[in-house]
């Protein structure tokens, strides 16, 4: 039993940088029906702006407060892998609005390859450490749940209370919700919808940022190819719980956390990606909207 | 041709691809005055109402806005002309609230007349209150029409265009909504281009009117002299009654 609870805790950790990830592949599908595959590489900048503000700050400040430190990494990345994003999108998609469904796809595709292969030039092909940063664990009855865990819990809890409120319960949601529904009326109301969709690109780089510096934080390591298995576990997270569908991007994560984690601990560790995909095939068999998501029907 | 119009549509050519859909349009619509849109099926008068947005754009021709050229301008900043549309096909959110669709409606001022406003709506559409909370998506036909229009009118507009009010209402809430508009042009001033399909209602309720066939505009006059006018009446009242 603490063994289960074990990895039921193991899994939540993984799920929620996954689920955090997931969110801006799902909202941008939502406003312009388009998969972002560079956004899995927009994390791994995010993870290494984080390393590169840590570096920065341990040599200016020799005895920094961790808290801080974590602190002042997560606002930076944020704000930094924001900035990319939104030049992604201005540069690469938004001139292809309005072409035919696969430029923008395809171009995503070698945006993903631009930034991994940019990473690898400017850093180097090799693992980058990090010393640990948050190193205290606590045993309860026998289950294990280290400080770092916690922080990435609470951390992703508070960040989906924020982002639920602002695309539920504010101006700025509300035209974001307006234009996932029908930008042409959106833009008879007077809605930027250019902007409205920056700031989507925006708030799903944050996200991905605040993943990339957990994920630092929790393995403490990164390298220019960590973008794409967590950039692939999160897009399947993202369909699995309904795309375009936000709370089903948070759940898709945590599923697929847990489907590894638990499958790593029973089976072979070996397959536990295959456990994770195979998962999402036959849901997919059964629900071809995934588990939140809606039918493409709408009453007309 | 107003040389003061406060909308002013000259010579307008829309294509659709290779299809042209406005064939030199000319119309205008005077500060105060209810104008209104008629003709078949295809005509071209959605296309003309949604051309005024610049979605899609005019190839060629020039629309004034209260003297300001809108004909290139962004569809969003044509909007905060305060010029609102209840367009073809409704357009409500189906997925926001009718709440949350009235307070789209109400963008442009950031909710800051909102209270007053819906009251407003509500007083007109009692309806829209009994479901305030309901989905877009779930509401009837006629609904749906009365929380376009609703939001229309939450923008304060300047010019309400209103692309076929009477669609799929039942005649009683067609003439509440005749009723309206003829109120808040009387007694607000507002300034209505309507495009209609019910050419008796629309023309009755009219200052002036246009007849629309094939993209062109082929007839103007008052509405009482549109009225009186056989061809309309054979074209578009008469037999269009089955």
């Amino acid at each position: 039993m603490e063994y289960f609870i074990q990895q039921l805790i193991n899994g939540l950790t993984l799920g929620s940088i996954y689920g955090l990830i997931a969110i801006g592949y799902t909202m941008v599908y939502g406003i312009i029906g388009m998969i972002n595959f560079a956004h899995g590489d927009v994390f791994m900048i995010g993870a290494f702006i984080a390393l590169i503000v840590f570096l920065v700050l341990t040599t200016v400040f020799y005895s920094i407060p961790v808290a801080l430190a974590l602190l002042i990494m997560m606002i930076v990345a944020m704000l930094l892998t924001s900035l990319y994003n939104w030049t992604i999108e201005k540069v690469a998609y938004r001139p292809l609005r309005g072409s035919f469904r696969l430029a923008p796809l395809i171009t995503a595709i070698g945006m993903s390859i631009a930034l991994s292969n940019f990473v690898q030039v400017a850093q180097g092909p090799r693992n980058k450490p990090i010393p640990p940063l948050v190193g205290r664990v606590y045993e309860i009855g026998g289950v294990v749940i280290s400080l770092k865990q916690i922080i990435i819990v609470a951390v992703t809890a508070v960040l989906l209370t924020l982002f639920w409120y602002l695309v539920n319960k504010t101006a700025l949601g509300r035209a974001q919700r307006a234009c996932e529904q029908d930008r042409k009326m959106a833009a008879l109301l007077g809605i930027d919808v250019d902007r409205t969709i920056s700031i989507t690109f925006i708030m799903g780089a944050s996200l991905a940022a605040v993943a990339g510096t957990l994920f630092l934080m929790y393995y403490g390591v990164i390298v220019f190819s960590d973008g794409f298995v967590p950039g692939v576990k999160a897009f399947t997270a993202a369909v699995l719980g309904g795309i375009g569908s936000i709370p089903g991007a948070v759940l898709g994560g945590l599923l697929i956390g847990f489907i590894e984690s638990m499958w790593s601990a029973y089976f072979s560790i070996d397959y536990k990606d295959v456990a994770a995909f195979s998962i999402l095939a036959i849901v997919l068999i059964f629900m071809p909207s995934g588990i939140l998501g809606r039918p493409e029907v709408e009453k007309v | 041709m107003a040389p003061n119009a406060l909308l002013d549509v000259r010579n307008v050519e829309t294509y659709y691809g290779n299809i042209r859909a406005l064939n030199g349009v000319d119309v205008s619509v005077n500060q105060g005055e209810i104008v209104a849109l008629i003709g078949a099926n295809g005509a071209g008068k959605s296309t003309l109402m949604m051309t005024i947005f610049g979605s899609p754009r005019a190839r060629s021709g020039q629309i004034v806005f209260d003297g300001t050229d809108i004909t290139q301008m962004p569809t969003h900043e044509i909007a905060r002309l305060r010029i609102a549309q209840s367009p073809e096909g409704r357009r409500i959110f189906p997925r926001m609230t009718v709440l949350e669709n009235l307070q789209m409606g109400a963008s442009l001022d950031k909710l800051k007349f909102f209270d007053e406003d819906v009251e407003k709506v509500f007083t007109l559409f009692p309806r829209l209150k009994e479901r305030i909370n309901q989905r877009g998506g779930t509401l009837s036909g006629g609904e749906q029409q009365m929380l376009s229009i609703g939001r229309a009118l939450m923008a304060r507009p300047r010019l309400l265009l209103l692309d076929e009010p009477s669609l799929g209402l039942a005649p009683l809430i067609v003439k509440g909504i005749f009723d309206a508009i003829r109120e808040l042009n009387r007694t607000q001033g507002l300034t209505v281009f309507l495009v209609e399909q019910n050419a008796f209602g629309a023309l009755k309720l009219a200052t002036r009117g246009y007849v629309m066939v094939n993209g062109s505009v082929t007839m103007s006059g008052t509405g009482k002299d549109l009225l009186a006018d056989p061809e309309v009446r054979a074209a578009y009242l008469e037999g269009g009654r089955h």
